[in-house]
């Protein structure tokens, strides 16, 4: 069966903690850390995009599986911050790890499910034999407007799959999506920063699509949660996937390795597959892991997959593990972040 | 459009290290040369393309204040000479460090970062810089 040959992520090194932010804008951090649970949420550097950061989790799955970067068939990149609004991410990942002329690529968007759609479509065309093996990546380094609650949770960071038929580390058993027109969240062209449909974030956006995928997932496998070693799901903030989780009759036990939102914040098309990245890092033969994600607009991506044999002769440390990048970072304070994202703009600097 | 093709040319040594190996003495050139300077036309159709390993270390590095207009928001800014594990010695930024980490003979690798923008209608140039391993 095909599924994940292999995975890497990356998360930038720089980091903020909502003190910061609540202290220029007048607000309490202590009632943001408890409100959405984020106690800290990684930040790029100037020199970090969409790009660099899908090439970095590209070479680290290329360089765990030992995969040969001319036997990639597909490139997929899903995000909502590619650096150019016309000239594929893909192009340049594709070019930055070598892989060969003859090849499948787009960018794809779908608010934070970007990615996983990508995992789906990588998945069927290796199922078909268009492909040996394919990569889906999900990367993003969203923008919350100064002074918006967003501003507490976006984050930089992102993963890519290599999935395939051969040395499978995780077979994907099956994989499901739902679609609906909601308003929850949307940018227009050339804004800036995005907008939220404030009283469609929740029930009617994030709760409906990822429980009921999540439950349609498991009907058709004849599941139920406590099949599951794990379960990951996209993590706008640390409050939404909890409840999700524990909606669903999923364990604390269960979704803790999956959830780095309280830690790294929001990674947009990254969240969820980078959840995943971490579990991978510690998984075993035959652990079963539901990973839903979600994306407003909206839509969730469900997979259900169980680790092979294969998971221990991967020497996974051959590539940074989550754990590694949560261990080594770099604080900020919001005068150097501001400057970071952008939010001061420098005379008339050309960037 | 000079500059630009200059750029696509580059590509490939830009974001991949891909050095030329003379085949004939087998030193390593990075940039990337046509002729080997020590062989000349020994090794005329035998240079060969090289994938570089990336590792390397500080050979010696300079703190940058006075940094152009372009390079504001990663002012000041650290660049050294990189001496790679397979021979070739290059200059490039280090990133993601504090200055007092930073010692000559420490191990670095390469990392793929924007080197800069053209404007806000242009090209971004991606590239190589180091951090510390
Ligand atoms: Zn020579």
């Amino acid at each position: 069966m095909s599924g994940i040959v292999s995975y890497g992520s990356y998360i930038p090194k720089y980091r903020i903690k909502p003190d910061e932010i609540a202290r220029v804008w007048g607000e309490d951090a202590d009632s943001i850390r408890t409100g959405i649970n984020i106690l800290s949420k990684s930040v790029p550097s100037p020199d970090e995009d969409v790009a660099t950061i899908s090439v970095e989790a590209a070479r680290n799955a290329v360089r765990r599986g030992k995969v040969n970067a001319g036997d990639i068939g597909a490139i997929y990149v899903g995000s909502e911050s590619h650096p150019y609004a016309v000239k594929p991410t893909a192009t340049i990942v594709a070019s930055a790890i070598g892989a060969d002329f003859s090849l499948f690529s787009a960018d794809y968007e779908f608010a934070c499910k970007a990615g996983t759609a990508g995992m789906q479509n990588v998945k069927a065309m290796v199922d078909s034999g268009m492909i040996k093996l394919g990569m889906a990546i999900g990367a993003d380094t969203s923008q919350g407007a100064p002074g918006d609650a967003l501003e507490y949770s976006a984050s930089a960071g992102g993963t890519a799959m290599i999935l395939g038929k051969e040395n499978v580390i995780a077979e994907i058993n099956s994989t499901l999506s739902v679609t609906s027109d909601t308003p929850d969240f949307w940018r227009r062209e050339g804004q800036p920063y995005p907008t939220h449909g404030e009283r469609f974030t929740g029930e009617p956006a994030y709760f409906r699509h990822t429980i009921n995928a999540s439950k349609m997932l498991m009907e058709r496998m004849g599941t139920k949660p406590s099949d599951y070693t794990y379960a990951v799901f996209h993590q706008p903030n640390g409050k939404f996937p909890t409840r999700a989780a524990k909606t669903l009759g999923f364990s604390e036990q269960q979704f803790k390795d999956g959830l780095l939102t309280p830690v790294i914040g929001n990674t947009y098309s990254g969240s969820m597959m980078t959840g995943l990245s971490a579990i991978l890092d510690k998984a075993a033969p035959s652990d079963r892991i539901l990973a839903v994600s979600f994306g407003s607009g909206a839509g969730s991506d469900a997979f259900d997959i169980t680790v092979t044999k294969n998971i221990e002769k991967m020497d996974r440390e051959s590539a940074p593990t989550i754990k590694k990048m949560l261990s080594d970072v770099k604080w900020l304070d919001y005068a150097i972040y501001a400057k970071f994202k952008k939010k001061i703009i420098v005379g008339d600097a050309v960037e | 459009m000079g500059k630009l093709s200059a750029v696509w040319r580059e590509t490939n040594h830009r974001y991949r290290l891909v050095a030329h190996q003379c085949g004939n003495c087998k030193k390593m050139y990075f940039p990337p040369r046509d002729i080997c300077p020590d062989c000349h036309r020994e090794s005329i159709g035998k240079m060969k393309e090289k994938q570089l390993s990336g590792n390397g270390r500080i050979e010696s590095f300079t703190i940058v204040h006075d940094a152009p207009s372009a390079f504001a928001r990663q002012r000041p800014y650290v660049l050294a000479l990189v001496k790679l594990d397979e021979g070739p010695i290059l200059t490039a930024q280090i990133v993601d460090s504090d200055f007092s980490e930073l010692e000559a003979g420490k191990k670095v690798r390469a990392v793929f970062r924007k080197i800069r923008e053209d404007g806000k209608g242009g090209i971004i140039q991606y590239g190589y810089k180091f951090v510390l391993e």
